[in-house]
């Protein structure tokens, strides 16, 4: 496959990085299935857009340096691509369950922080005074 | 290829299944339509991944094109559907 048997260290530098990547890939799969609720499980897929996806990208930077001798930095176009693309569709999305929560299921499918703000006694005193 | 760095590119691979086992199943439970949309946007970026890996596997630069076209296609897909859901058009 390869020509010549790289250094050793680089190839357990590329092989940490690839097994930390596996490490956080499934962790953030078994999260988007565990995770009660749709903006809890928002979460999770971002530790692959950015730990994995680094770690990959660290380690095939390294790998192909390593097999040509010199600097190889083109796979770097891939992190400034998805650091780019993936807030866009996280806010596109949220915004959407936001919208389809409030007009399908009322207001129990929203989480606590996001519910609107029930009028308490005191409010109305308030502005009876006034 | 050293068995060291082929062992460790199988495991990672085997592993990138596994999670997209676990978001196809999300994909396919999801109690709500922006639950998958989020789901098929986590099956792209593992794609993603495992193409980057099988081109350190076979020490070719051809995977990283396959890459990045995956990555545009999976944002171009996920903001799309997003965006139906948001509004019932993806352009208005």
């Amino acid at each position: 496959m390869t020509g010549e048997p790289l250094p050793l260290w680089i190839e357990i530098l590329v092989a940490a990085l690839l097994l930390l990547s596996a490490l956080f890939t499934l962790v953030a799969a078994w999260g988007v299935v565990r995770l009660k609720d749709f903006f809890q499980r928002m979460h999770p897929p971002a530790l692959v857009y950015t730990w994995s996806a680094w770690c990959v990208t660290f380690a095939s930077i390294a790998y192909f340096s390593a097999q040509s001798h010199g600097l190889q930095l083109h796979v770097w176009l891939i992190i400034i691509l998805l650091s780019i693309t993936v807030p866009v569709t996280t806010v596109l999305l949220s915004r959407a369950a936001l919208f389809r929560g409030r007009r399908h299921e009322g207001r129990e499918a929203l989480p606590p922080a996001l519910q609107p703000r029930q009028p308490t006694p005191s409010d109305s005193t308030d502005f009876q005074a006034k | 290829m050293s068995p060291l760095l082929s062992g460790v590119i199988t495991l990672t691979l085997s592993a990138y299944g596994v999670a997209a086992l676990l978001a196809l199943w999300r994909v396919l439970r999801g109690p709500a339509a922006q639950d998958r949309v989020l789901a098929l946007d986590l099956i792209y970026a593992i794609g993603m991944l495992t193409a980057l890996v099988v081109g350190i596997r076979y020490a070719s630069s051809m995977y990283f094109e396959a890459a990045l076209l995956i990555a545009l296609f999976g944002f171009v897909s996920s903001a799309a559907m997003a965006k139906f859901l948001l509004r019932g058009e993806v352009i208005e």
